[in-house]
Protein backbone atom coordinates (compact mmCIF):
# COMPACT_ATOMS: atom_id res chain seq x y z
CA UNK A 1 0.00 0.00 0.00
CA UNK A 2 2.61 2.73 0.86
CA UNK A 3 4.68 1.16 -1.76
CA UNK A 4 1.75 2.34 -4.51
CA UNK A 5 1.38 5.53 -3.23
CA UNK A 6 5.31 6.51 -3.39
CA UNK A 7 4.99 5.13 -7.21
CA UNK A 8 2.40 7.48 -7.84
CA UNK A 9 4.27 10.46 -5.92
CA UNK A 10 7.25 10.00 -7.57
CA UNK A 11 6.22 9.81 -11.48
CA UNK A 12 3.44 12.79 -10.60
CA UNK A 13 6.65 15.64 -11.10
CA UNK A 14 9.64 16.40 -12.41
CA UNK A 15 11.78 14.78 -9.23
CA UNK A 16 15.31 15.43 -9.56
CA UNK A 17 16.15 12.90 -7.11
CA UNK A 18 14.80 9.78 -9.06
CA UNK A 19 17.06 7.32 -9.43
CA UNK A 20 15.80 4.86 -12.22
CA UNK A 21 12.84 5.54 -13.68
CA UNK A 22 10.45 2.86 -14.76
CA UNK A 23 9.91 1.09 -17.53
CA UNK A 24 6.92 3.43 -18.83
CA UNK A 25 8.53 6.67 -18.34
CA UNK A 26 11.95 5.38 -20.09
CA UNK A 27 9.73 5.13 -23.10
CA UNK A 28 7.44 2.43 -22.69
CA UNK A 29 4.93 4.35 -23.31
CA UNK A 30 5.86 5.01 -27.12
CA UNK A 31 4.35 1.57 -27.12
CA UNK A 32 0.85 2.32 -26.60
CA UNK A 33 1.01 5.95 -27.97
CA UNK A 34 2.05 5.06 -31.49
CA UNK A 35 -0.04 2.64 -32.63
CA UNK A 36 -3.00 4.95 -30.76
CA UNK A 37 -1.57 7.67 -33.14
CA UNK A 38 -2.24 5.86 -36.32
CA UNK A 39 -5.30 4.50 -35.52
CA UNK A 40 -7.05 7.97 -34.36
CA UNK A 41 -5.00 9.38 -37.80
CA UNK A 42 -7.24 6.93 -39.53
CA UNK A 43 -10.63 8.08 -38.61
CA UNK A 44 -9.95 11.44 -39.06
CA UNK A 45 -11.19 11.51 -42.40
CA UNK A 46 -14.93 10.06 -42.06
CA UNK A 47 -15.11 11.66 -38.21
CA UNK A 48 -14.61 15.55 -40.20
CA UNK A 49 -17.31 14.03 -42.79
CA UNK A 50 -19.60 13.70 -40.19
CA UNK A 51 -19.19 16.56 -38.57
CA UNK A 52 -19.93 18.69 -41.28
CA UNK A 53 -22.11 16.73 -43.60
CA UNK A 54 -24.38 14.41 -40.80
CA UNK A 55 -23.95 16.63 -37.25
CA UNK A 56 -24.10 20.33 -38.70
CA UNK A 57 -26.18 19.16 -41.67
CA UNK A 58 -23.90 21.07 -44.53
CA UNK A 59 -24.15 19.69 -48.27
CA UNK A 60 -21.12 18.44 -49.23
CA UNK A 61 -21.23 20.09 -52.62
CA UNK A 62 -21.55 23.46 -51.06
CA UNK A 63 -18.87 25.94 -50.81
CA UNK A 64 -19.33 26.48 -46.31
CA UNK A 65 -19.85 22.41 -46.45
CA UNK A 66 -16.25 21.67 -48.18
CA UNK A 67 -14.47 24.85 -46.35
CA UNK A 68 -15.93 23.05 -43.06
CA UNK A 69 -15.03 19.80 -43.63
CA UNK A 70 -11.31 20.63 -44.80
CA UNK A 71 -11.13 22.81 -41.28
CA UNK A 72 -12.39 19.71 -38.99
CA UNK A 73 -9.87 17.27 -41.01
CA UNK A 74 -6.82 19.94 -41.75
CA UNK A 75 -6.78 20.76 -38.04
CA UNK A 76 -6.17 17.85 -35.88
CA UNK A 77 -4.76 15.85 -39.25
CA UNK A 78 -1.50 18.41 -39.37
CA UNK A 79 -1.41 19.36 -35.21
CA UNK A 80 -0.68 15.16 -35.18
CA UNK A 81 1.45 14.72 -37.70
CA UNK A 82 3.43 17.59 -36.64
CA UNK A 83 3.36 16.50 -33.15
CA UNK A 84 4.65 13.22 -34.61
CA UNK A 85 7.26 15.27 -36.87
CA UNK A 86 8.44 17.02 -34.24
CA UNK A 87 9.41 14.33 -31.77
CA UNK A 88 11.57 12.32 -34.35
CA UNK A 89 13.21 15.41 -35.36
CA UNK A 90 14.31 16.35 -31.83
CA UNK A 91 15.39 13.06 -30.71
CA UNK A 92 17.63 12.81 -34.30
CA UNK A 93 18.98 16.50 -33.45
CA UNK A 94 20.02 15.56 -29.77
CA UNK A 95 22.67 14.19 -31.91
CA UNK A 96 23.77 17.19 -33.50
CA UNK A 97 24.95 20.11 -32.48
CA UNK A 98 26.33 23.38 -33.52
CA UNK A 99 29.65 23.42 -32.30
CA UNK A 100 30.26 19.79 -34.20
CA UNK A 101 28.32 21.48 -37.20
CA UNK A 102 31.04 23.96 -36.90
CA UNK A 103 34.37 22.26 -36.54
CA UNK A 104 33.17 19.76 -39.40
CA UNK A 105 33.22 22.59 -41.75
CA UNK A 106 36.01 25.04 -40.61
CA UNK A 107 38.58 25.49 -43.34
CA UNK A 108 36.49 23.32 -46.19
CA UNK A 109 36.72 26.10 -48.47
CA UNK A 110 35.21 25.07 -52.25
CA UNK A 111 31.83 23.34 -53.67
CA UNK A 112 31.96 20.82 -50.73
CA UNK A 113 32.32 23.03 -47.90
CA UNK A 114 28.94 25.27 -49.50
CA UNK A 115 27.25 21.88 -49.98
CA UNK A 116 28.03 20.77 -46.70
CA UNK A 117 27.00 23.20 -45.05
CA UNK A 118 23.96 23.24 -46.65
CA UNK A 119 22.74 19.86 -45.96
CA UNK A 120 23.53 20.71 -42.07
CA UNK A 121 21.87 23.77 -42.02
CA UNK A 122 18.68 21.83 -42.49
CA UNK A 123 18.88 19.88 -39.52
CA UNK A 124 21.69 21.69 -36.90
CA UNK A 125 19.08 22.67 -34.39
CA UNK A 126 19.87 26.56 -33.03
CA UNK A 127 17.44 28.65 -32.06
CA UNK A 128 17.17 31.79 -33.81
CA UNK A 129 17.98 34.49 -31.02
CA UNK A 130 21.79 32.82 -31.79
CA UNK A 131 21.96 33.75 -34.90
CA UNK A 132 24.32 36.51 -34.31
CA UNK A 133 26.72 34.63 -32.20
CA UNK A 134 26.98 31.61 -34.38
CA UNK A 135 27.88 33.24 -37.47
CA UNK A 136 30.82 35.01 -35.76
CA UNK A 137 31.43 31.79 -34.11
CA UNK A 138 31.67 30.03 -37.83
CA UNK A 139 33.64 33.18 -39.06
CA UNK A 140 35.87 33.12 -36.00
CA UNK A 141 36.98 29.70 -36.14
CA UNK A 142 37.46 29.38 -39.67
CA UNK A 143 34.59 28.48 -41.63
CA UNK A 144 34.49 30.51 -45.01
CA UNK A 145 32.56 33.31 -45.24
CA UNK A 146 30.38 31.68 -48.21
CA UNK A 147 29.98 28.20 -46.53
CA UNK A 148 28.21 30.06 -43.25
CA UNK A 149 26.34 31.79 -45.74
CA UNK A 150 24.99 28.31 -47.10
CA UNK A 151 24.56 27.34 -43.83
CA UNK A 152 22.43 30.49 -42.37
CA UNK A 153 20.55 30.35 -45.71
CA UNK A 154 19.62 26.29 -45.87
CA UNK A 155 18.52 26.88 -41.77
CA UNK A 156 15.41 28.30 -42.19
CA UNK A 157 14.38 27.99 -45.94
CA UNK A 158 14.41 24.22 -45.47
CA UNK A 159 13.01 23.44 -42.56
CA UNK A 160 13.02 19.83 -41.24
CA UNK A 161 9.58 19.78 -39.45
CA UNK A 162 8.02 21.33 -42.75
CA UNK A 163 10.39 18.88 -44.67
CA UNK A 164 8.20 15.78 -42.93
CA UNK A 165 4.93 17.70 -43.00
CA UNK A 166 4.79 17.90 -46.59
CA UNK A 167 6.16 13.96 -46.75
CA UNK A 168 3.35 13.35 -44.80
CA UNK A 169 0.96 15.47 -46.54
CA UNK A 170 1.52 15.46 -50.18
CA UNK A 171 4.10 12.16 -50.56
CA UNK A 172 8.11 12.16 -51.22
CA UNK A 173 8.30 13.76 -54.38
CA UNK A 174 6.95 17.27 -53.59
CA UNK A 175 8.84 16.59 -49.70
CA UNK A 176 12.30 15.99 -52.42
CA UNK A 177 11.56 19.09 -54.97
CA UNK A 178 11.72 21.48 -51.74
CA UNK A 179 14.73 19.91 -49.77
CA UNK A 180 16.23 19.83 -53.15
CA UNK A 181 15.46 23.30 -54.05
CA UNK A 182 16.10 24.77 -51.01
CA UNK A 183 19.84 23.09 -51.19
CA UNK A 184 20.24 24.37 -53.64
CA UNK A 185 19.20 28.05 -53.36
CA UNK A 186 21.33 27.94 -49.99
CA UNK A 187 24.12 26.56 -51.64
CA UNK A 188 24.48 29.07 -55.04
CA UNK A 189 24.07 32.15 -52.14
CA UNK A 190 26.29 30.85 -50.74
CA UNK A 191 28.97 30.06 -53.43
CA UNK A 192 28.34 33.40 -54.99
CA UNK A 193 29.01 35.53 -51.57
CA UNK A 194 32.38 33.36 -51.10
CA UNK A 195 33.19 34.34 -54.88
CA UNK A 196 32.56 38.05 -54.41
CA UNK A 197 35.28 37.98 -51.49
CA UNK A 198 33.14 40.17 -49.53
CA UNK A 199 35.22 39.22 -45.89
CA UNK A 200 35.72 43.16 -45.55
CA UNK A 201 32.33 44.03 -45.44
CA UNK A 202 32.08 42.07 -42.10
CA UNK A 203 31.53 44.60 -39.61
CA UNK A 204 34.92 45.62 -37.60
CA UNK A 205 34.00 43.99 -34.83
CA UNK A 206 33.37 40.37 -35.69
CA UNK A 207 36.86 40.20 -36.61
CA UNK A 208 38.28 42.25 -32.83
CA UNK A 209 36.01 40.43 -30.66
CA UNK A 210 37.71 38.61 -28.49
CA UNK A 211 36.83 35.00 -29.01
CA UNK A 212 38.48 31.50 -28.41
CA UNK A 213 35.39 28.34 -28.79
CA UNK A 214 35.00 26.37 -25.64
CA UNK A 215 34.54 23.15 -25.81
CA UNK A 216 32.09 21.49 -23.77
CA UNK A 217 32.55 17.82 -22.64
CA UNK A 218 29.11 17.31 -22.19
CA UNK A 219 28.45 13.90 -21.30
CA UNK A 220 26.30 11.29 -23.40
CA UNK A 221 22.73 11.34 -22.86
CA UNK A 222 20.59 8.35 -22.40
CA UNK A 223 18.10 7.01 -24.68
CA UNK A 224 15.55 8.15 -21.75
CA UNK A 225 17.19 10.90 -21.75
CA UNK A 226 16.67 11.94 -25.54
CA UNK A 227 13.23 11.02 -25.52
CA UNK A 228 12.70 13.49 -22.46
CA UNK A 229 14.37 16.10 -24.87
CA UNK A 230 12.36 15.35 -27.83
CA UNK A 231 8.96 15.43 -25.64
CA UNK A 232 9.79 18.89 -24.27
CA UNK A 233 10.15 19.56 -28.39
CA UNK A 234 7.06 18.99 -29.08
CA UNK A 235 5.74 20.77 -26.11
CA UNK A 236 7.35 24.32 -27.60
CA UNK A 237 6.84 23.28 -30.81
CA UNK A 238 3.30 22.59 -30.90
CA UNK A 239 3.09 25.18 -28.37
CA UNK A 240 4.12 27.72 -30.38
CA UNK A 241 3.19 26.91 -33.38
CA UNK A 242 -0.68 26.08 -32.92
CA UNK A 243 -2.01 29.66 -34.05
CA UNK A 244 -0.13 29.90 -36.97
CA UNK A 245 -0.87 26.26 -37.79
CA UNK A 246 -4.85 26.91 -36.99
CA UNK A 247 -4.84 30.42 -38.84
CA UNK A 248 -3.04 29.06 -41.97
CA UNK A 249 -5.98 26.13 -42.08
CA UNK A 250 -8.53 28.74 -41.66
CA UNK A 251 -7.29 30.73 -44.75
CA UNK A 252 -6.25 27.54 -46.68
CA UNK A 253 -10.18 25.93 -45.81
CA UNK A 254 -11.25 29.44 -47.49
CA UNK A 255 -9.19 29.08 -50.21
CA UNK A 256 -10.85 25.85 -50.62
CA UNK A 257 -14.06 26.38 -50.11
CA UNK A 258 -14.62 29.73 -51.80
CA UNK A 259 -11.56 31.15 -54.21
CA UNK A 260 -12.73 30.36 -57.63
CA UNK A 261 -10.47 27.98 -59.04
CA UNK A 262 -10.48 29.51 -62.81
CA UNK A 263 -9.32 32.82 -61.05
CA UNK A 264 -6.58 31.03 -59.20
CA UNK A 265 -5.46 29.43 -61.71
CA UNK A 266 -5.47 32.65 -63.68
CA UNK A 267 -3.15 34.01 -60.83
CA UNK A 268 -0.53 31.68 -60.08
CA UNK A 269 -0.77 29.34 -62.64
CA UNK A 270 2.47 28.76 -64.70
CA UNK A 271 0.71 30.72 -67.87
CA UNK A 272 1.21 34.23 -65.43
CA UNK A 273 5.08 35.46 -65.79
CA UNK A 274 4.53 38.08 -63.29
CA UNK A 275 3.13 35.20 -60.63
CA UNK A 276 6.47 34.19 -59.28
CA UNK A 277 7.69 37.63 -58.65
CA UNK A 278 4.72 38.42 -56.92
CA UNK A 279 4.24 35.61 -54.55
CA UNK A 280 7.92 36.42 -53.26
CA UNK A 281 6.57 39.87 -53.16
CA UNK A 282 3.92 38.73 -50.87
CA UNK A 283 5.92 36.43 -49.22
CA UNK A 284 8.91 38.63 -48.02
CA UNK A 285 6.63 40.32 -45.43
CA UNK A 286 4.86 37.88 -44.10
CA UNK A 287 7.22 35.96 -41.61
CA UNK A 288 5.36 32.95 -40.17
CA UNK A 289 6.61 29.40 -39.20
CA UNK A 290 6.91 27.24 -42.23
CA UNK A 291 4.27 25.21 -40.46
CA UNK A 292 1.96 27.66 -40.43
CA UNK A 293 2.58 28.14 -44.37
CA UNK A 294 1.96 24.59 -44.77
CA UNK A 295 -2.23 24.16 -45.18
CA UNK A 296 -2.41 27.48 -47.37
CA UNK A 297 0.18 25.82 -49.68
CA UNK A 298 -2.04 22.98 -49.58
CA UNK A 299 -5.14 24.61 -50.20
CA UNK A 300 -3.08 26.95 -53.05
CA UNK A 301 -2.13 23.50 -55.09
CA UNK A 302 -5.07 21.98 -54.99
CA UNK A 303 -6.97 24.52 -56.48
CA UNK A 304 -4.73 25.02 -59.44
CA UNK A 305 -1.58 27.12 -58.85
CA UNK A 306 1.62 26.06 -60.07
CA UNK A 307 4.28 24.26 -58.32
CA UNK A 308 6.73 26.27 -58.76
CA UNK A 309 4.91 29.82 -57.75
CA UNK A 310 3.78 27.73 -54.54
CA UNK A 311 7.47 27.15 -54.17
CA UNK A 312 8.47 30.92 -54.19
CA UNK A 313 5.94 32.03 -52.01
CA UNK A 314 6.91 29.22 -49.42
CA UNK A 315 10.43 29.85 -49.20
CA UNK A 316 10.14 33.54 -49.51
CA UNK A 317 7.93 33.41 -46.21
CA UNK A 318 10.50 31.46 -44.85
CA UNK A 319 13.90 32.83 -45.39
CA UNK A 320 13.79 36.23 -46.21
CA UNK A 321 12.32 38.23 -43.55
CA UNK A 322 12.55 41.53 -42.17
CA UNK A 323 13.58 40.70 -37.94
CA UNK A 324 16.11 38.37 -39.53
CA UNK A 325 17.68 41.07 -42.01
CA UNK A 326 18.01 43.58 -38.90
CA UNK A 327 19.86 40.84 -36.59
CA UNK A 328 22.21 40.50 -39.47
CA UNK A 329 22.79 44.00 -39.99
CA UNK A 330 24.69 44.13 -36.11
CA UNK A 331 27.29 41.90 -37.79
CA UNK A 332 27.16 42.58 -41.94
CA UNK A 333 27.56 45.90 -43.87
CA UNK A 334 25.44 47.54 -46.21
CA UNK A 335 27.16 46.02 -49.19
CA UNK A 336 27.09 42.32 -48.10
CA UNK A 337 23.14 42.41 -46.69
CA UNK A 338 22.42 43.83 -49.80
CA UNK A 339 24.03 41.00 -51.53
CA UNK A 340 22.29 38.12 -49.30
CA UNK A 341 19.00 39.67 -49.92
CA UNK A 342 19.75 39.72 -53.65
CA UNK A 343 21.30 36.53 -54.39
CA UNK A 344 18.45 34.78 -52.18
CA UNK A 345 16.03 36.59 -53.90
CA UNK A 346 17.21 35.86 -57.38
CA UNK A 347 18.02 32.31 -56.41
CA UNK A 348 13.98 31.77 -55.10
CA UNK A 349 13.02 33.52 -58.23
CA UNK A 350 14.97 31.01 -60.07
CA UNK A 351 13.30 27.78 -58.24
CA UNK A 352 9.79 29.38 -59.25
CA UNK A 353 10.45 29.57 -62.82
CA UNK A 354 12.27 26.72 -63.29
CA UNK A 355 9.36 24.42 -61.37
CA UNK A 356 6.65 26.61 -63.61
CA UNK A 357 9.09 25.37 -66.79
CA UNK A 358 9.49 21.82 -65.92
CA UNK A 359 6.37 20.55 -64.49
CA UNK B 1 28.46 28.86 -6.82
CA UNK B 2 28.03 31.18 -9.63
CA UNK B 3 25.67 30.07 -12.12
CA UNK B 4 25.31 32.54 -15.46
CA UNK B 5 22.43 31.99 -17.94
CA UNK B 6 23.92 33.63 -21.54
CA UNK B 7 21.51 34.36 -24.00
CA UNK B 8 20.16 37.09 -26.24
CA UNK B 9 17.02 37.05 -24.11
CA UNK B 10 14.53 34.95 -26.08
CA UNK B 11 12.13 32.37 -24.18
CA UNK B 12 14.89 29.58 -24.46
CA UNK B 13 17.19 31.38 -22.47
CA UNK B 14 14.18 32.66 -19.88
CA UNK B 15 13.27 28.70 -19.49
CA UNK B 16 16.57 27.37 -18.73
CA UNK B 17 17.24 30.06 -16.36
CA UNK B 18 14.02 29.06 -14.72
CA UNK B 19 14.92 24.81 -15.23
CA UNK B 20 18.61 26.15 -13.75
CA UNK B 21 16.99 27.55 -10.73
CA UNK B 22 14.53 24.88 -9.48
CA UNK B 23 17.65 22.54 -9.93
CA UNK B 24 20.09 24.22 -7.80
CA UNK B 25 16.98 24.85 -5.41
CA UNK B 26 16.35 21.44 -5.16
CA UNK B 27 19.65 20.43 -4.67
CA UNK B 28 19.78 22.88 -1.43
CA UNK B 29 22.67 24.58 -3.16
CA UNK B 30 24.26 27.91 -1.60
CA UNK B 31 24.09 29.93 -5.53
CA UNK B 32 23.88 33.13 -7.01
CA UNK B 33 22.57 33.46 -10.56
CA UNK B 34 22.27 35.94 -13.09
CA UNK B 35 21.50 36.43 -17.09
CA UNK B 36 24.32 37.50 -19.68
CA UNK B 37 22.20 39.02 -22.65
CA UNK B 38 25.22 40.75 -24.43
CA UNK B 39 26.40 39.24 -27.41
CA UNK B 40 30.06 40.72 -27.00
CA UNK B 41 30.41 39.10 -23.44
CA UNK B 42 28.36 35.75 -24.38
CA UNK B 43 31.13 35.67 -27.00
CA UNK B 44 33.70 36.39 -24.70
CA UNK B 45 33.10 33.24 -22.09
CA UNK B 46 33.76 30.86 -25.42
CA UNK B 47 29.68 30.62 -26.48
CA UNK B 48 28.08 30.52 -29.89
CA UNK B 49 25.34 28.82 -29.31
CA UNK B 50 22.34 29.96 -26.93
CA UNK B 51 21.26 29.19 -24.37
CA UNK B 52 23.99 28.54 -22.22
CA UNK B 53 25.08 27.36 -18.69
CA UNK B 54 28.19 28.72 -17.15
CA UNK B 55 28.69 27.49 -13.53
CA UNK B 56 31.83 29.36 -11.77
CA UNK B 57 33.46 30.38 -15.23
CA UNK B 58 33.27 26.93 -17.12
CA UNK B 59 30.87 26.47 -19.95
CA UNK B 60 28.66 23.40 -19.14
CA UNK B 61 26.22 23.38 -21.81
CA UNK B 62 25.01 25.16 -25.05
CA UNK B 63 22.83 25.44 -27.39
CA UNK B 64 19.31 23.49 -25.46
CA UNK B 65 17.55 23.34 -22.50
CA UNK B 66 17.56 20.11 -21.01
CA UNK B 67 15.27 18.70 -17.98
CA UNK B 68 15.83 19.88 -14.08
CA UNK B 69 16.45 16.54 -13.51
CA UNK B 70 19.22 16.42 -15.73
CA UNK B 71 20.35 19.96 -14.69
CA UNK B 72 20.53 18.48 -11.07
CA UNK B 73 22.74 15.82 -12.21
CA UNK B 74 24.89 18.37 -13.97
CA UNK B 75 24.97 20.96 -10.64
CA UNK B 76 26.18 18.46 -8.39
CA UNK B 77 28.93 16.49 -10.66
Amino acid sequence: MSDARNDMTCCSGDQPASPEPGFWRRGGWLLLALPLWFALYHVLEPCADWLAYTRLGLAPASRLGSAVAFFAYDAPKVVMLLALVVLGVTFVQTFISPDRTRDILAGRAGIWGNLLASVFGIFTPFCSCSAVPLFIGFVRVGVPLGVTFSFLVSAPMVNEVALFLLLGLFGWKIALIYAGTGLAVAFLAGWVIGKLRMEKHLEDWVMQIDFKPSTVAEAGKSFSERLDLAVDGVRDIVGKVWPYLLAGIAVGAFIHGYAPEALMAHIMGKAAWWSVPLAVLIGVPLYSNAAGVIPIVQALLGKGAALGTVLAFMMAVTALSLPETIILRKVLKPRLIAVFITVVTAGILLVGYLFNAIM
Amino acid sequence: MKIEILGTGCAKCALLGKHADEAARSLGLDYELSYVKEIPDILARGVMSTPALVVDGVVKLQGHVPTVRSLAQLLRG
